[in-house]
């Protein structure tokens, strides 16, 4: 497993019903491309986050596939709509299978 | 024929040039490749994204840059230049608000960034941006 790695993720606390709001979402991942080299020539292997899903009540909003090509700390930002209060769950996939999540409640205001 | 200086200097740009020309399909296929993956060989249409990249890039391992492409589906990210031209894949759920997403990439120098967005109507359209990088992002 990556050391280090930690989500944050930015959601408003409250949101009227049916309204879109404005996620960001950041996770501390050094996103290994697989062609650097060290030192001494060898190519340090691979070892990116490969895959992010938002979900709010179980229902999808937003699924990303990753590839190396995306910067160090992969930050997101997107759009939700909100139909009634209810829970943000934030998962990375890393290439090694460790699994990131984090959640978010938002209120009906 | 006697060989000036200029002369050679004449034949080593003629060199260079054939290089960059042999150079070229590679790239390009390569992203060709990845597009037809994604579209499954259907046209492409020019427009109906909005493709937000910086014209000049400092440092080629973080560069911002923000799609939009209002009835998409899935939104392909393509960097033309890079080893591996993929960048990311946006899927769009049923709350989604606005069909649209920002991310930070790697460049590995100067080259254009491609969108392919696939609508709900299966029909795919295609926006592209030249970024100049100042530091390539991908180390080596």
């Amino acid at each position: 497993m990556a050391k280090g790695v930690k989500p944050r993720v930015k959601v408003p606390k409250t949101a009227a019903a049916g309204e879109v709001i404005t996620i960001k979402t950041l996770i501390s991942h050094k996103m290994e491309s697989g062609v650097r080299k060290d030192g001494d020539g060898n190519v340090i292997p691979r070892s990116i986050i490969n895959r992010f899903v938002a979900d709010f009540n179980g229902q999808n909003v937003i699924d990303v596939t990753l590839q190396p090509a995306i910067s160090t700390n992969p930050y997101f930002q997107f759009d939700a709509m909100v139909p009634e209060a209810g829970e943000f769950k934030f998962t990375w996939y890393d290439d090694d299978g460790s699994v990131y999540e984090t959640s978010k409640k938002i209120k009906i205001a | 024929m006697d060989f000036t200086r200029r002369n050679i200097l004449a034949l080593g740009s003629g060199a260079f040039a054939v290089v960059t020309f042999t150079g070229m399909p590679a790239f390009a296929s390569k992203t060709d490749d990845a597009i037809a993956a994604f579209t499954g060989g259907a046209d492409v249409t020019e427009g109906g994204i909005d493709l937000t990249a910086p014209e000049i890039a400092e440092n080629g391992n973080t560069v911002p840059v923000a799609v939009s492409a209002p009835g998409a589906l899935s939104i392909m990210l393509l960097a033309t230049g890079n080893p591996t031209p993929s960048v990311a894949t946006f899927n769009f759920g049923p709350l989604a608000g606005a069909r649209r997403g920002s991310t930070r990439i790697r460049l590995s120098k100067t080259q254009d960034v491609v969108a392919i967005a696939k609508m709900e109507d299966g029909t795919f359209y295609r926006a592209g941006a030249t970024v100049k990088v100042t530091i390539g992002g991908c180390g080596g």
